[in-house]
């Protein structure tokens, strides 16, 4: 019966090709704009770390004085060198890291290249295994060499590709800011998105080039960038960022049980609490612990304007559903005749109504098809934008699937009201006036 | 005239009738409140930065090696860079307007107060006003005993060294307006955390590197201190000579001091149109979807139309049988078209405050002006003629005989 019912939608969609191209038309307009934007959305809000998300959490404590106090305010969201350095040592985490952003001078060994700026993470050894970094070469730094500021350096794939040509480098030397360090590690390809850990650095940017021990660049005296924020006599400057009152560093732990994160947040209450009989910390504790995707949702990092956009193609989509239950009316309802015949012929109303909705349905999946190549041209526009996430904007195989789904899903939805209009035609009413 | 004639058809055809009213209402809210965003942020890119914008140059350089005498080295570069042909002002700077990277602190208006009164951007470095091509409305300029060096002020800072810290400032107009609305901003005082500083100049605009909340666009302050930091922004005597004094100091710069590098280089032109990238972008996704909007709206009515005049030629021909001319079926449909467009808007405009409504809560966008109101009305009811044109001038093709046709 259905291969019956296809034959006859096809032939119907023939017989009245500009009614038939408007419909498909504007079911692929709606179905490109909005899978557009609902993938920009599903790449943007996405997990960077799948799997392990949900054990990795960003304490937050509140070390500032009283200025400016208002219960319940949210504390900082990074923490003072003296603080991170205490958290560090408590290992009270299964892993944990500290970290900060910031740019250095790499000058290559071949004097064909002109020396460049890199981005850079200064961090400790945890880092690797907590974010479960992928390497090509060689492997990532110990706790000792943290202690030791040690001068060694792991690169990405990018790096060794244009500095070393792609051989594993690990051993070779890195010259930054006039200072040899030794490559230990070369990553491979790694992007979270977002760029999780450190958002000052740009919610979607790439991995930093450059990972150093953040004891070694305190002491090579690598610059700093990203948010610094100082309250009281903080001043801000790099020279005194140990010892200053201001917030500039990144602390995530991994806590692998429920039971060990309550007990984590219970130590930070505590911490907070012996900070302040030590007389550094002035306000009450004021703690949190949000988990990675929790932290993601606080920093806002999907961009308002994207949800802003994946509404306004909804809307659209909306418009182009309704400009299609039209147009379908008047289709169906132009061939009274021909279904009268077919009822009169004992078509009961079921059977007309699955016939009219393959019909609609034919219609979806060629507004699928339609929307689906919009959807890639939207998607290539997409990527000639200049922002940061551009780069970003592919179509996966569940949003081919969600393409189809929702043009077929939303085209028969479309097609119920004029497909029962159609059904409610009385058969001898039709015959006679034939 | 023929309008209780038209609601009594249309009242035969409910369901045609309210899908073209539901598309109109759905294109008419979503176009007003498309537009009003497209115009704010064409507003936004249109924001005033207070400086000579296109005269002005960047240059912003890094040291590769840890380098003694900064200071010594940053005299040595503007000195050189003034003596390039074309260059009529030089200013080494701490950041740029439009440069995203941004320094920036609470001002209190007594030493006592708990929270800060406002945030404003710190300016600092030498011959600012004049490198930028600031506009001075009071007071004055920072002069060169005003000046101490950063790398000391902030060690005098963090050492509480009260002598060593500077205690004048220049602000914006609008920073003045909204620290004392109404009176004279000169010789007032201000806190930056515990230190005063006296207000001994205004500047009439002077736009942040970064703006964060539109309101405080030019919360600026500018100290005296002399910045070495390698950020230079280079005013030259006319437009045409950026391009040329652009390559000429690079070169200069790069004979001076081979052992850096080039972080940026472009004309003040070029900051503006990459910090509103985005913006752009925004406005330009928008004029396609409510291009696309209408498009599909005109197509659907001309198809739903068409739809209609096929079904009622034998109604169209018993009136021109009966004496009705051409040009009063036309006039039928239109009226129709009109009357189905006049409900549609009426719709729409409630569904457009609405949504604005949502906008104004989620997305912290201002109240829809009332001028969208009309203008949309006006812009629907002329896509829906021009829409319905086509069919109604078949319907009104239709010639008198088939009336006499048993279909």
């Amino acid at each position: 019966m259905f291969s019956y019912y296809l034959d006859l939608a096809l032939r119907s969609l023939r017989r009245n090709r500009v009614l038939t191209a408007l419909m498909v038309l504007a079911i692929a307009l709606g179905i490109g704009a909005s899978m557009t934007t609902l993938t920009v959305l599903h790449v943007l809000s996405g997990d960077p770390l799948p799997g392990s998300s949900g054990t990795l959490f960003y304490p937050q404590i509140d070390p500032r004085d009283m200025d400016g106090y208002e219960p319940d305010k949210e504390p900082p969201r990074q923490v003072t060198w003296t603080d991170g350095q205490n958290l560090m040592r408590a290992k009270r985490g299964d892993r944990q890291a500290l970290m900060t952003g910031g740019a250095v001078p790499v000058q290559p060994a071949q004097s064909s290249v002109e020396p460049f700026y890199s981005d850079a993470r200064y961090t400790t050894s945890d880092f690797f295994p907590m974010f479960k970094v992928p390497f090509l070469y060689g492997h990532g730094w110990s706790a000792s060499d943290d202690e030791s500021k040690a001068r060694v350096v792991v690169i990405t794939r990018t790096l060794n590709d244009k500095l070393f040509g792609g051989k594993d480098s690990t051993g070779q030397t890195l010259r930054m800011k006039d200072l040899a360090f030794q490559v230990i590690g070369v990553l491979d390809t790694w992007r979270p998105n977002p760029h999780f850990y450190d958002v000052y650095m740009g919610n979607y940017a790439a991995a930093e080039d450059v990972f150093v021990p953040l004891s070694t660049s305190r002491d090579a005296h690598f610059d700093h960038n990203g948010s610094t924020d100082c309250w009281g006599t903080g001043g801000g400057d790099q020279e005194h960022a140990e010892t200053s009152p201001c917030v500039w560093l990144q602390f995530w732990v991994q806590l692998d049980s429920a039971a060990k994160v309550a007990a984590y947040k219970e130590f930070l209450v505590h911490y907070s609490q012996d900070q302040k009989s030590l007389g550094r910390f002035e306000r009450p504790p004021n703690v949190r612990l949000p988990d990675l995707m929790a932290w993601l949702d606080i920093n806002k990092v999907v961009p308002g304007d994207v949800r802003l956009q994946t509404w306004l193609a909804f809307g659209f989509l909306l418009v182009c559903l309704v400009n299609t239950v039209g147009l379908m009316l008047a289709k169906f309802l132009r061939r009274a005749g021909e279904l009268g015949v077919r009822r009169a012929l004992g078509a009961s109303k079921r059977e007309v109504f699955a016939q009219l909705l393959v019909e609609s349905g034919v219609i979806g999946l060629a507004g699928a098809i339609g929307g689906l190549l919009l959807a890639f041209l939207g998607l290539w526009l997409v990527r000639l934008q200049p922002s940061s996430y551009a780069s970003l904007a592919h179509l996966d195989l569940k949003m081919l699937l969600i393409t189809f789904v929702l043009a077929i899903g939303s085209t028969l939805l479309a097609g119920l009201l004029p497909a029962w209009r159609a059904c409610q035609i009385t058969p001898a009413l039709q015959l006679k006036s034939q | 005239m023929e309008i209780l004639p038209i609601l009594s058809t249309l009242r035969r055809h409910k369901i045609t009738a309210f899908l073209v009213i539901i598309e109109i209402a759905l294109t008419c809210a979503i176009v007003c409140n498309a537009v009003f965003i497209i115009n704010q942020r064409l507003d936004r890119m249109n924001m005033p930065s207070g400086v000579d914008e296109h005269r002005l140059v960047h240059i912003g350089l890094a040291d590769i090696g840890v380098t003694k005498d900064q200071k010594a080295r940053t005299a040595e570069d503007i000195a050189a860079l003034r003596q390039i042909p074309g260059v009529a002002e030089v200013a080494s700077l701490n950041q740029v307007p439009f440069g995203n990277s941004s320094s920036n602190g609470g001002i209190k208006l007594d030493p006592k107060q708990n929270l800060s009164t406002l945030n404003a951007t710190m300016y600092s470095g030498e011959n600012l006003v004049r490198g930028l091509g600031l506009q001075l409305v009071a007071g004055r300029e920072l002069q060169p005993d005003d000046y101490m060096d950063s790398d000391v002020v902030m060690r005098a800072v963090h050492e509480r060294d009260t002598k060593s810290i500077p205690h004048v400032i220049m602000i914006t107009e609008n920073m003045a307006q909204r620290l004392w609305p109404g009176q004279q901003a000169l010789g007032k005082q201000i806190y930056l955390s515990d230190i005063p500083l006296t207000v001994v100049g205004v500047v009439k605009e002077l736009v942040r590197p970064s703006i964060w909340d539109d309101s405080a666009k030019s919360y600026s302050m500018i100290l005296p201190m002399r910045e070495a930091q390698g950020e230079y922004m280079i005013r030259t005597k006319t437009p045409q000579d950026r391009d040329r004094v652009l390559a000429a100091a690079l070169t200069k710069l790069k004979e001076i001091n081979p052992h850096r590098v080039v972080l940026k280089k472009h004309t003040f032109d070029d900051m503006r149109h990459d910090f509103f990238q985005n913006d752009r972008a925004m406005a330009g996704l928008l004029v396609g979807v409510c291009v696309a909007l209408l498009v599909v709206t005109a197509l659907g009515i001309v198809g739903l139309g068409s739809f209609w005049v096929a079904q009622r030629r034998r109604q169209i021909g018993v009136r021109r049988a009966l004496g009705a001319t051409r040009s009063n079926i036309l006039r039928y449909f239109q009226t129709e078209n009109f009357l189905l467009a006049t409900i549609g808007i009426a719709l729409g405009m409630v569904l457009a405050y609405g949504i604005n409504l949502l906008l104004m809560v989620h997305y912290e966008l201002p109240r829809l002006p009332a001028i969208y109101f009309p203008v949309g009305a006006l812009l629907l009811w002329v896509i829906g003629q021009l829409a319905v044109l086509g069919p109604a001038m078949r319907a009104a093709a239709v010639p008198p005989v088939v009336a006499t046709r048993s279909v």
